[in-house]
């Protein structure tokens, strides 16, 4: 194996980190005994329109809102899922009821019970009817019964795996508060911009467009927690401007890579900061090539791979995100352990030769000018990469022969280029992987979905077996098969090419060593913060 | 009563102007592709095709563009400045909120600028050529070609994570409870960087115009005549030359006004300002297209407001000119 110095470097630097910082000794080991008090201040990028996770799923709402609401279940550090505001939950044979214990003597923030009809309403109101991602996922949900007021019983009229439906509730089961939404226009409540939940947190104030305030929950039901007296969220727009607030104290933490690339790998040298990769494993997300079908070039699966062929993903791994990465090996990304089809590798590594020849077989060779074709090129940018991954494609398309024309939109824009108007050849940006296929990324293949939602099959490509693998897997509820299914799927993907998932990301926190127990859990930032505590 | 009048009639020259920047900005972004809803779910990360009908269903952007345009200016006419789709309240109330930092950073920024721009343009139109105008000359020169942000990120390296003598952004500290002379105290110390950073770029504009038209009227018949009759030469430079010297640049502070606002947009970015320029900013990212109309008018509101007053201050500086006229 042939190691550049700056894998050299950086695999070294790994090595010393995790010697200085064995994952769980650094969470733990520092930790003695909590130490009561102190204000945490977290720097979030950008300000969300509404604070109800059960109305919105998104990584942005969670990290504020999930210290204030909390869902019927969380994440372990191996991604397991753990008891929250639900204890226990069992599946029925048919896999068509799954029944919840919930917590008892847990307190709204205003003080009355919280109980099975707030799940109730939540489910089949909120869940059901609003919330992105679970609108698909409870589509089959009929009924939520509550035979006493610490039981639900969801029936549904498919079956539904147990492991996905516990693993999307992490995200997609937040619970407010019925007495406060029932009979309200829900989307113009004024709860969702002053949440009421049980969480070990209250919220205090919101500053439009400077921060957000919470204080400690003095009846929360775990008790003797939690620690802080105070968190307090900043929006900090500008990226460098983040990374001062965190180097010049102002700050804790800043999650979910929402700084300079640069910048992080700079504060992994800092000693006063933790940069980590750890505690976030429950998002991955990939940078995707996404080709439009209705392209004649493209609709040939010997130029898609040829295009495959002729990207270098390491090199741009290395050289443009810093390392922070590894190639692909399909759309289930290395780290989902319950998915992760064991023989996986890269499936069209770079080869120049390879690609060449493709792409002569296919009958587009070179004219006198050593072009093939030209191909326009959408970026979605969703993050500082994108634009340095679509330089990289173009440049990399430039050597066989195809003339690539970037053309860049803002954000809003280059969704609805891509997903509503379909005016593009290839388009990259991120896909992003929520701990389970069915949750976000088998949309990125299933056929029939309607032009203008975004990050969908909007390709002009349709496979009856892919279609048929995604509706089996996902009503599948013994965890072997789904898990065959979900193999199988990612071998036709790889072999019809409809889409390629070049890189595989982690999201990076920089958290401050007086921060602990932090990123002890899988989806730390997004997680309740109950035992956190901040040293002298 | 004469000056009600006058700003009245401002006012209503100013209005056609003010619709047509209106409908035209409405028609504009109806042509940028991506509406507020594609914004929406580009920032949660997804949604499904009944979501995101049910979403536009929300906002209102099921219906026809004429339609909400004229929906648009006929709540106008009421002064009602609509909902915002961002903050979900109405936009004249986020629009409330967003004005004082912006005001008070442009104020300071204009009067910074306009001050030091005014002694540094004096003292160089004064020694003409020789050393100290070259300096202040060049310095000009450096800051005018320096991006407001760049200038803004360093300031914050040095000030504030180096020597740590200035926060590093924000409006006042958080929850401090300050109050009186403290809270002021608190919120000058955070706007420190932010005005210096904003008054450099501006700065070199005053103090160009002041050098140059220094150098103009010390050349006039009337500054010829006060010396000739014997005048001490700082009376003749206070009273004849500055006086006159000062009208350029009180035009440019009308002029600016607009400019200024501008530069607030990337100042406010880098400083986590929570000013009208961010606003703006967010709005369009956002497609929240009622709030940026809103900050559009109240900007122009601003502006004429702003031009009105230079007007005044001609008046007074130059009895020749008439404000009635």
């Amino acid at each position: 194996m042939k190691l550049t110095r700056r894998e050299l470097l950086l695999s070294s630097g790994a090595l010393a980190t995790s010697a200085l910082f064995p994952p769980l000794a650094w969470a733990h080991a520092a930790a003695g005994q909590p130490r009561k008090g102190g204000v945490l201040n977290v720097h979030v990028a950008s300000e969300q329109r509404i604070l109800n996770p059960s109305l919105r799923a998104s990584t942005g709402v969670y990290i504020v809102t999930s210290k204030i609401i909390e869902s019927l279940v969380d994440l372990d550090d191996a991604g397991r899922v753990v008891p929250q505001l639900a204890t226990a939950w069992e599946s029925s044979k048919d896999g068509k009821t799954i029944t919840f214990k919930l917590r008892e003597g847990v307190k709204w923030h205003d003080g009355k019970p919280f109980t099975s009809a707030d799940v109730q309403y939540n489910a089949l109101e909120l869940w059901k009817k609003h919330l992105n991602f679970s609108t698909a996922l409870q589509l089959n949900l009929q009924a939520v019964d509550t035979p006493d007021a610490h039981t639900a019983v969801f029936r549904y009229s498919r079956p539904i795996p147990l492991d996905l439906l516990l693993r999307a509730l992490a995200d997609l089961g937040y619970v407010v508060p019925r007495h406060v939404f029932e009979g309200t226009n829900v989307l113009e409540n004024p709860a969702n911009n002053a949440p009421i939940g049980t969480g070990p947190y209250r919220f205090v104030q919101y500053e439009r467009g400077q921060y957000i305030i919470v204080e400690r929950n003095p009846d929360y039901w775990r008790k003797g927690e939690p620690h802080l007296d105070r968190i307090v969220w900043r929006f900090i727009t500008d990226k460098t401007a983040a990374t001062a607030a965190l180097e010049s104290g102002q700050v804790q933490l800043s999650a979910y890579s929402q700084l300079a690339l640069s910048d992080i790998d700079r504060l992994g040298k800092n000693p006063d900061f933790v940069v980590t990769p750890k505690g976030s494993e429950a998002n991955q997300f990939n940078n995707t090539l996404e080709f439009n079908f209705r392209r004649k070039e493209i609709a040939d699966v010997r130029v898609r791979r040829a295009l495959a062929h002729a990207i270098n993903v390491p090199f741009f791994i290395e050289n443009f995100l810093y390392g922070q990465g590894r190639p692909a090996t399909g759309l289930i990304p290395s780290v989902s352990k319950s998915f992760y089809p064991a023989d996986s590798k890269v499936p069209y590594a770079y080869d120049k030769a390879r690609a060449e020849a493709l792409l002569d077989e296919a009958g587009y060779k070179r004219n006198a000018r050593g072009e093939r074709f030209a191909l326009k090129l959408v970026p979605i940018n969703n993050g500082e990469d994108v634009p340095l991954f679509a330089t990289f494609i173009q440049q990399s398309l430039a050597q066989i022969g195809i003339k690539v024309e970037i053309t860049n939109f803002d954000y809003a824009a280059s969704l609805a280029a891509v997903y509503k108007t379909h005016d593009f050849d290839i388009a990259t940006g991120w896909h992003q992987y929520r701990g389970d296929p069915a949750v976000s990324t088998t949309v990125w293949l299933r056929s029939g979905s309607p032009a203008g939602a975004p990050w969908t099959n909007q390709y002009g490509w349709q496979s009856d077996k892919v279609d048929k693998l995604i509706d089996d897997a996902a009503s599948e509820v013994d965890p072997a098969k789904r898990r065959a299914l979900y193999a199988e799927l990612v071998r036709e993907v790889n072999e019809q090419f409809p889409i390629w998932f070049a890189t595989e990301r982690d999201f990076y926190s920089v958290v401050s060593k007086k921060v602990q127990n932090s990123h002890n859990v899988a989806r730390w930032p997004s997680s309740s913060w109950h035992d956190t505590w901040l040293s002298a | 009563m004469r000056f009600l009048t006058l700003a009245g009639r401002r006012l209503a020259a100013a209005l056609p102007a003010l619709l047509i920047i209106l409908a035209g900005l409405f028609l504009l972004l109806q042509l940028a592709p991506g509406d507020t809803v594609d914004a929406l779910v580009a920032q949660i990360g997804g949604a499904d095709a009944t979501v995101i009908e049910e979403l536009r269903r929300h906002y209102a952007l099921d219906r026809s563009a004429s339609s909400r345009l004229l929906d648009y200016l006929w709540r106008l006419v009421h002064l009602d400045l609509g909902e915002s789709a961002i903050y979900g309240k109405p936009v004249i109330d986020v629009i409330v909120e967003r004005i004082p930092p912006t005001l008070l950073l442009m104020g300071s920024a204009l009067a910074l600028a306009f001050g030091f721009g005014m002694v540094l343009g004096i003292v160089a139109a004064l020694r003409v050529n020789r050393w100290p105008d070259t300096l202040i000359s060049t310095l000009g020169l450096v800051f005018y070609a320096t991006p407001s942000f760049w200038f803004g990120l360093m300031g914050i390296f040095v000030f504030a994570v180096y020597l740590g003598w200035l926060p590093a952004g924000g409006y006042g500290t958080i929850a401090s409870g300050l109050a009186g002379w403290a809270h002021i105290a608190d919120i000058a110390w955070h706007l420190t960087l932010p005005v210096v950073t904003l008054a450099l770029i501006f700065l070199a504009i005053y103090l160009r115009i002041m050098r140059a038209s220094m150098l103009e009227v010390s050349t006039l018949d009337f500054v010829r005549t006060a010396r000739a009759k014997g005048l001490p030469e700082s009376r003749v430079v206070t009273r004849h030359v500055l006086r006159n010297a000062l009208l350029p640049m009180v035009t440019l502070i009308g002029l600016q006004t607009g400019t200024m606002l501008g530069g607030s947009v990337v100042v406010e970015c880098v400083f986590a300002l929570p000013g009208l320029g961010r606003l703006a900013y967010e709005s369009v990212m956002q497609r929240d297209l009622n709030t940026l109309l809103g900050v559009v008018f109240i900007s122009a509101l601003l502006v004429i407001a702003i031009n009105f007053i230079v007007d005044l201050l001609y008046a007074r500086l130059d009895p020749r000119i008439n404000a009635t006229h």
